[in-house]
This record gives structure tokens, sequence and C-alpha cells, in this order.
């Protein structure tokens, strides 16, 4: 783990700034809102979610604009274990994936039967892909060996279902973290690494995003396994989604460019990406309330 | 009983810590002593000796350098007698002595009073310190005051010198003082001859980085020696002319004209 | 079109107007010169004005009017003084856009390095000196320092506006009046910052513009009644003006060629790294004197790291310099672009192994790919000889003692970088680099308040900082 090359901050910062500025426009632009939507990974992990309200979310998750037909559904609808049977009734053979959050969502925070026993009870409800999240407890004592043995316990519970690790990089504090993290999560088994829960201060940035990126494109250059990437949480403007793009087109390359290896965890940056779509097809701005609230 | 026979002092170049005589076999007869005459391959040789010893010399602390230069102002307090003997006033022995403790104690504050952490606009450890340029060749004045005011300031910082000195007695005596002062072989070397027949030489020698023309009095050669340093891009201190007074405060000028700033960057972050 | 095409995002040209023509600065007014010349766009050889050349007399008038301007100036407190140089810095800000494009036309620089990194610290600049302006006697040159008189001041064509502010803020703060040559191909800029010199009602004469190329840079440096001569150039002109002004008593200051080692060690922060290596030598097309154009990579991860570099280079965007992504614009002139050929040939011809990521150039104008020349060693004429262009030669190194001995092994000492994660080897290495200027974990990073400037043939003198002052103080 110590063994991996650093991450200079100023450095990598300065980069991810650098991609920030670059300009995309007209056509670049179309085609990256319409990926950018194809990518997210449609959230709601509240205490107070509902059947009635999840269920809403996966029928915005099928047609995000009603108005236009050409609006393409989102990648997968991200909820609670609970709330996966409901969902799990209107996504049923749409080729919208259902992503459920598992393992003690977020604290990660319980024993690892219980962990294992939320992941087995999400898959069998439906969802085919895993929100599992690191102990970052553990991570950060330097047992990266109890974390290692989770994330393949977790795997192996999935069975069929696609796992993404959740790092909760807000809280490992540095980016040479995130890097070793990111290793230890694709040595693991990982199918995807995650930056956030979306539930501590800091969440998704394009830097941490960055350095995962490099560390998957590493990856699959040392082994030949392709692991995806999800940052999730922040994300909220069409402007933030096109950096996260640009940065993956010239971080991993054009390989990654799909939902099938990099998602977007969020809610809110959805009606964004329809209302720029809107204004990009009629040439005028759009307003909120001709967009549903689901 | 006869009055005993004087053994004199044959007086010789000062190369690498040694005394050699003038490759060439010239001397000169200067007051009754016949004084080695340097030629450009003495000059050449000097140039060798000093580029070898000049990384030690900068790379030893800068509290050991300033000991070297108060030892050697301790060796030239105890030769008093013998300068005298050469002609050199007491005056003149003391203030030489005072001036090389003065810039013995420059050695580890210069770099203090002329650096600077720069606070630029971005996450960067930034500093500006000074460093010796090099390999400084130096046409030194014939007194001894004049002779001190231009090494001390050169070596002070980590400089080493190739001194061509038409004060052949005063110079040679004086570089005895340094070679029982701990300053290694090499950082000071002294040619006693004619400047215009050896400077050039060093004015014009790619591994020379610096020329001190402070004592030069002759104009045109002095123009001559900075053109000629201009094709390696010399560091030229420029002839004092009439004001070359080594009497006054000598201010930070002949140390800092020696010497290059750098810069070092380095990021922030955790 | 695919998202990773990115359809063109062209920065607005009409955000500048260019006159068809004009004339030299001298004494606050435009007026014509002995004879004309066409500066032209380099991205694709259109002509962008007509400029006026300076001939003996008109540099005369020049020294003439920053003459009598020199008392007044020199006589006003430097409160005042700094009041104008904070104007100048406000103009600046506020005419950026402008400027930036300007600048991107003329040169053919990229416009987000224009935009993002020239005009920025040329605002900068200004301020930073116009706040020295009544300080000079806390500066450290003793307590009662003084301007030297008129300064001539030739400036290069890689970053002209950027140039002109290292020379004339600092002169101006310190009391010093101004002539100033920009470069033969890249005028405008400068005639632009007339016009600012102007809007901020500086005295007449305080500033001086003559354009013109290598004659009317060679009067100016010879004029008696210039007291400093400031040159930012090649190393050659530079040895031709210190012969020039030996024996003259002028005060001298150069920022000459270099060719720096950037120096990558086994434990480096990779991917920063590799970003480092690519900004040291592909910023501006490589027409930086302190570009990183010796990389010299420890031997156990060089394999390693050139793959990095070259999947990197594959994304650099080569192009239209207003285009906002163009990452890599044009050669700034025929004559460079010609230099950078020759050199390059002789790298292959010398049995070096060369590589450029595919990509598609402009059919008008002056280009040159990214390129990297391995297998270099340091009898190469690419190793030893000053580029000034996106040219990078790779040599290997087993030890530290090594890369310190390679890296030294020239005679230039302008800049170096540092690679490395470990503290006390950097600040070894750095201790024993022979350089003006050291990046660690960084490259080509510049501040108004950091010293700039070189060891042995890279010239002498330091701009920027409080040292920068001392070059215009007696």
């Amino acid at each position: 783990m110590h063994g991996l090359p650093g991450v200079d901050k100023v450095g990598v910062e300065a980069r991810a700034a650098a991609l920030s500025t670059r300009s995309i426009k007209t056509t670049s632009k179309a085609a990256a809102i319409d990926l950018a939507i194809r990518m997210v990974d449609l959230t709601t992990l509240e205490g107070a979610d509902t059947t009635g309200k999840v269920r809403a979310l996966a029928a915005k998750a099928l047609r995000p604009d009603p108005a236009d037909p050409s609006c393409p559904p989102v990648a997968a609808v991200c909820v609670y274990p609970a709330m996966v049977p409901a969902v799990a009734e209107v996504l049923r053979g749409s080729g919208v994936h259902l992503a459920s959050v598992a393992t003690a969502f977020p604290s990660g925070q319980a024993p690892l039967e219980v962990k294992l026993a939320d992941t087995r009870d999400a898959v069998a409800a439906g969802a085919d892909e895993i929100d599992m999240v690191i102990s970052r407890g553990a991570f950060l004592s330097g047992d990266y060996r109890h974390v290692y043995d989770e994330i393949v316990a977790v795997k192996e519970a999935c069975g069929p279902a696609h796992l993404k690790v959740i790092l909760e990089t807000g809280e490992l504090g540095t980016y040479d973290n995130v890097r070793r993290a990111s290793w230890l999560a694709m040595w693991a088994g990982a199918d995807f690494i995650k930056t956030s829960t979306g539930k501590v201060p800091v969440a998704a940035t394009l830097p941490v995003t960055l350095v995962m990126l490099e560390a998957v494109r590493d990856f699959r250059a040392q082994t030949g396994r392709q692991v995806g990437v999800k940052p999730a949480g922040g994300i909220r403007t069409t402007k933030d989604a096109i950096k996260y793009l640009v940065t993956v087109a010239e971080t991993a390359g054009d390989d990654w460019l799909s939902p099938d290896w990099f998602r977007f965890g969020a809610s809110s940056l959805l009606n964004d990406l329809l209302m720029q779509r809107t204004k990009l097809t009629t040439g005028h701005y759009a307003g909120p309330d001709y967009f549903t609230l689901d | 009983m006869s009055e005993r026979l004087k053994v004199r002092k044959t007086y010789k170049l000062y190369i690498g810590g040694k005394f050699p005589r003038s490759e060439s076999g010239r001397t000169d007869l200067v007051d009754g002593d016949n004084v080695a005459r340097a030629s450009r391959k003495d000059a050449r040789d000097a140039v060798v000796a000093a580029r070898k010893a000049q990384p030690g010399w900068a790379g030893a602390t800068a509290y050991n350098r300033g000991q070297i230069l108060y030892r050697a102002a301790e060796m030239l307090e105890a030769r008093r007698a013998e300068f005298k003997h050469l002609g050199v006033s007491g005056e003149e022995v003391s203030a030489s002595t005072d001036r090389l403790v003065w810039y013995a104690g420059w050695a580890d504050k210069l770099a203090q009073v002329t650096g600077n952490a720069n606070p630029v606009a971005g996450p960067f450890f930034n500093l500006s310190a000074p460093e010796p340029t090099g390999v400084v060749g130096v046409i030194a004045p014939p007194s001894l005051l004049g002779l001190v005011s231009v090494v001390a300031p050169a070596i002070v910082t980590g400089n080493t010198v190739v001194v061509i000195s038409t004060g052949p007695q005063v110079a040679i005596t004086l570089a005895e003082t340094w070679a029982t002062s701990d300053l290694p072989g090499g950082v000071v070397n002294i040619l006693t001859g004619d400047p215009a027949e050896v400077a050039p030489w060093l004015a014009s020698h790619d591994d020379v980085n610096a020329l001190d023309l402070t004592a030069v009095a002759d104009a045109a050669l002095a123009a001559d020696l900075e053109r000629e340093a201009a094709g390696t891009l010399k560091r030229v201190l420029r002839p004092a002319g009439a004001e070359a007074d080594f009497t006054t405060d000598p201010g930070l000028r002949p140390m800092t004209a020696l010497l290059e700033t750098k810069t070092v960057w380095h990021p922030k972050g955790f | 079109m695919s998202f990773l095409d990115y359809a063109p995002a062209p920065e607005s040209r009409s955000v500048v107007t260019i006159e068809s023509s004009y004339g030299l600065f001298i004494d606050g007014e435009f007026g014509p010169g002995k004879a004309t010349f066409k500066t032209i766009n380099p991205a694709d050889e259109q002509t962008l004005a007509e400029v006026a050349l300076a001939g003996s007399e008109d540099v005369d008038r020049a020294v003439a009017a920053a003459r009598r301007a020199f008392p007044a100036w020199s006589g006003l407190p430097g409160a005042e003084r700094a009041k104008y140089l904070f104007r100048i810095a406000r103009i600046i800000q506020e005419r950026s856009r402008e400027l930036a494009v300007l600048e991107s036309l003329d040169n053919g620089k990229p416009i987000k390095e224009s935009r993002d990194v020239d005009l920025p610290l040329v605002a900068a600049h200004f301020f930073y000196y116009a706040g020295w302006a009544d300080k000079l006697e806390y500066a450290g040159f003793g307590p009662a320092p003084r301007p030297l008189g008129v300064a001539g001041q030739v400036i290069p064509w890689n970053f002209p506006l950027l140039m002109l502010a290292w020379k004339i803020a600092p002169a101006l703060a310190t009391g010093n009046t101004v002539v100033l040559k920009p470069a033969e191909t890249t005028p405008l800029s400068a005639l632009f910052f007339a016009d600012v010199c102007r809007q901020a009602e500086l005295p007449a004469g305080v500033v001086n513009i003559v354009t013109g190329a290598g004659d009317t840079g060679r009067y100016l440096v010879e004029h008696p009644d210039v007291n400093k001569v400031a040159f930012t150039g090649s190393t050659d002109v530079g040895r031709q003006i210190a012969r020039a002004v030996a024996g003259t008593g002028k005060r001298l200051t150069l920022e000459l060629g270099g060719k720096a080692a950037n120096i990558v060690f086994d434990d480096a922060a990779i991917d920063q790294a590799v970003e480092g290596i690519v900004n040291g030598i592909f910023f501006n097309q490589g027409h930086v004197c302190c570009a990183g154009s010796r990389l010299l990579v420890q031997e156990s991860i060089a394999e390693e790291l050139l793959d990095s570099l070259k999947r990197r280079m594959a994304t650099l965007r080569v192009g239209d310099p207003l285009d906002k992504n163009t990452d890599v614009g044009a050669i700034n002139s025929a004559a460079q672009l010609a230099r950078i050929t020759e050199l390059t040939e002789a790298g292959d011809a010398e049995g070096a192994e060369r590589w450029s990521p595919p990509c598609e150039l402009p059919g008008q104008g002056f280009w040159f790919a990214p390129t990297i020349f391995t297998g270099v060693t340091q009898a190469h004429r690419i190793a030893r000889e000053e580029i000034f262009g996106p040219v990078l030669s790779v040599l290997t190194f087993r030890t530290p003692a090594e890369a310190i001995e390679k890296a030294n092994n020239t005679p230039y000492g302008l800049s170096a970088g540092i690679w490395s994660e470990k503290g006390s080897r950097i600040l070894a290495v750095a201790d024993k680099l022979r350089a003006g200027v050291v990046w660690a974990n960084t490259f080509n990073k510049f501040d108004p308040t950091s010293p700039f400037g070189g060891f042995k043939e890279s010239g002498y003198g330091r701009e920027g900082g409080r040292h920068g002052l001392e070059a215009y103080l007696v």
C-alpha cells in the first residue's frame, strides 16, 4: 500500500483546475449532456423515503423528460435496501439498473455478519448493484487487511450484482489515502470505486475523482481488469458534470466514457442536465417549473 | 663574533595550498627579492585548483567558514612584525585584521540579510537565498588592506579566488597566514606578476565565473577585460576608479556582487 | 460529433481592434519612424498591422524624451509614482481580455495561456512594484537609494507583454524612465501598453516604445545617454550586449537562454511529475527560456514514466491559438520553426529516437508537433543547445549524484526541476543545482514576488521580488 507513488496535493488540484477550463460547446455539449444523463445514478437516501417517493423517482429515471422522448433514461436508481422492492417493480425489464446502498450505510460501523445480511437482502429483493462502504476506521488505523477482507466477503455476498465500493474520500484526509484505498478496493474485487456516501461534509471533488481515475487506469494497465468510477454527492450542475466528463476523457480515456464505467451519484443534477438539454434544443433558457421535482 | 647571516625568504606563487615557482621559471626583482612572475599557465593551474576547491568550500558550513576567516585574522595579527618589516604600517595591519574579523562574522549572516521568503500568490513555499558564483578572478590592489578587502568578501560566501597581485611580498606573506589558517588549499590562489599579461587569461577563461576589477586603475585595461569577460558572461565588478578607498565601510556590495540568488519553489499540501 | 472531439470554442477576435498601422511611442505621442515593417499572425501568416521601424534618430529622440522626463519623474514622491503604477495595473486588469486576444494573435500562444497566465501576471507585476515605489529605503539597498536614469530595455517575443511588465514596472517604481524595444515579431502588445500609459495619464516621456529589429535594439543599447541596459533574449545577443556595454559604466542585467534539467526520481508522485514535464516543455510551445527541456529520469522508472508521458502528450490539442481548448499554439515565426526543425533533424541524425503523438497540424502558419527524443546522451546537440520549441530530450540517470552532475553539465544555469517525495533529497539536490530557479515538485511557476534569473551563461541580475529592485537603483 505504501509502495504506491504519492500524490502531490497542489499538483493534482492544479491539474483538475486546468481540466475545468475546457470549453465544451454546441454539438460536444449536447453529446456530453446526453452521456451525463445516461450516467446518472438517480439517488434518494433519506430517512423519510417512502415507497411512493421512490416509485416516483424510478418513473423519472425511466423518462427523465416526459416532454421529450429522445431524452435517454438514467443509468440506475439508488435507494436504501428497504426501498428496493418498490423500485424493482417500476424498473423491471427497463434496462435501468437498481442500486442499493448496503453494509450499514453510511457509517459502515456494524458487524460483518450484519453487513453481509444487508447485502444479501438487497440483492434478493432485486438490486443488481450494491454500493458498500468501507470501514474508514479500520483503514485509517492501518488495518488494511480488515478492509480488504470485508470487501472480499461483500463481493461474494453480492453474487451476480455489481459491487461499488464507497471510499468516503472526505474522511480519508489525503490524496495518498484516496489512491491507497482505490487500489485496496480494486485488489479486493470492486467493480466500481465510488467517492462518497453524500452523508459527510465533503463529498465528491474533481481532484479526488482525478486520483481515482488515475488509479483505475493504472490498475487496468497492470492487471488487465477495468474498474468503474462513481463520484457521488455535490455534483449539481451540468457545468460540473461536463468537467467530470472532460476529466474522464483526458485521464482514463475513451474506454471509461460510458455508463458501464462511469456514473454520477446525484439527485438534483438530473434536472439541471434536463434544463440545459432543453436550452440547447430550443435555443432559450429553461425554467425549473417545466421539469418534474421527483 | 661576526653578525649572523640572515636567512632570506623566497617569494613564490600560492596555488592549491602550495607555494610553487612559476612554471615559466621567470622572476622579477622587486625591492631586492627575486619574486615569481606568473604566466598564463600558472593562471590556468590556479583556476584548476580554485575550481577543485570550490564545491567543498561552498559546502562547508557558514559557521566553519567564519571560524576559518577569524583564524586568518589571528594569524595576520601574529605576523604584525613581518608586515612592518615589509613597510606596512601598524595601522594598516590592524585595519586589515579588523576587516577579516568583520567579514568572518558575515559568513553566517549574509544569507539572512540578502535572502527572502517570497509570499507568492499560491500554495507554495518560496525561498530565495544567496549562493557563491564560483571561481572569481581578482586583480588585487598592492596594499595589504586592499588585498584583504577584495579577497575576504569573495571567499567568505563560498567562492574561491585566483588573485593577481602587484605587491608580491605582501601578498605572499599574507598567503602564508592563510596557509596556516585551516583554509583549504585552492580557496585562495595568488599569482604575482603583471596583470596586463595574466588577467586577460582569467577574463577569457571559460571556467571562471566572475572578475573583480575593483582595483584596476588602467581604464583601457579594465574595459578590455570586461569585454573579454563578456565571452562567458562573467559577473564583473567594475573599477572603483579614484574612489577606491579601502579604509571606509565596504558595505555589502563586495560580497553581493559575487553571489547568485537561487529561488526554490515547493508546493505546500497534505 | 462525439463529445471527445470538443467542438471549436473560439475566443472572439472582435474584442480587440487592431489598426492597420502603428507609429513609435515617443514623448507621449505616436509618430512615424524611419521605415515600416509588418507583423503577422503566426497561426495563419496573415498581416496584423504595419509597424514603424525605429532608426537611430528615432532612438535618439526616444532617449532624449526619456532623459527630459527623468528629473520630474524621479523627483516625484514615491507615493505618487506608485499611484500611476496602480492605475496601470488596474487598466490592464480591465482590458485583459482584449490584451490576451491581441497577445495570442501576434504571438501564436494559446488563448488559455495569455488569458490565465500572461495577463494576470502582467497586472500582478505592476501591482507588486507599485507598492515598492514609496518604500525603497526599506528594501535593503541602502538608506537613500537613487534611480539610475534612462533605462534601455530590449525584450523577446515569447512573453511580449509579461516581459515588458518585468522590465517597466520595477524601472518606473524606482524612478527611472524607459525606452523599450519589443521584439520584431511581437510589437503590438507593447504599443497597446503605450495606450494604457496614455489612459493612465503617465507623464510624457516616462515610457517610450520603439519598435524594430536587431538594429533598433543595438542603437538603444549603445546609446551614450542610456544609463541602464536590461535585456532578455538569447545568450548570443546577450554576449554582444555585454561586450558593447563594457567600459561604458552602464549598468546591465541579462536574462538569457537555458537548457534546464527536469529531474524525476523513482519516488516521485508520478502523475504530477508527468504534468510537470508537460508543463515544463510544452507550455508556450516551449518558447520559454526556463523550459524543462532536458528530462533526466531515473533509469528504474524510465519506461513507466515515458509511457505515462506519451499517453498524456496524446491529449494535447495543437492548433488555433484562439480556441479555448488549445494547449499548444503556433510557433512564433518561420525563423524559429526553421531553428527547431534544424535541431530536431540533428537529433535524428545523431541517433536519438523521435516520437510525437498523432496530431494534425494546420496547413497555414508555423507549427511543430509536441516531440520527445529518447536515447539522448549529453553529447547530442539536442541535449546541449537551446531549442526553444516543443521538443523534449530524455536522458536517464542511476544515482542522485549522476543526476546532479548531468544537470549541471551545461554552460547555462537558469532553472531546474526536481521530482521526489523525499524532503531531504529535494533539499540536498536543490542545494547542488547550479540554477537560479529550482522548482521542486512543480515547474514553470512565476510570481512577481519571486526573483527570477540565471547562473552562468543564463545571464546576471534578478527580475522580480525585492531582488529585482537592485538592477534599477544605485
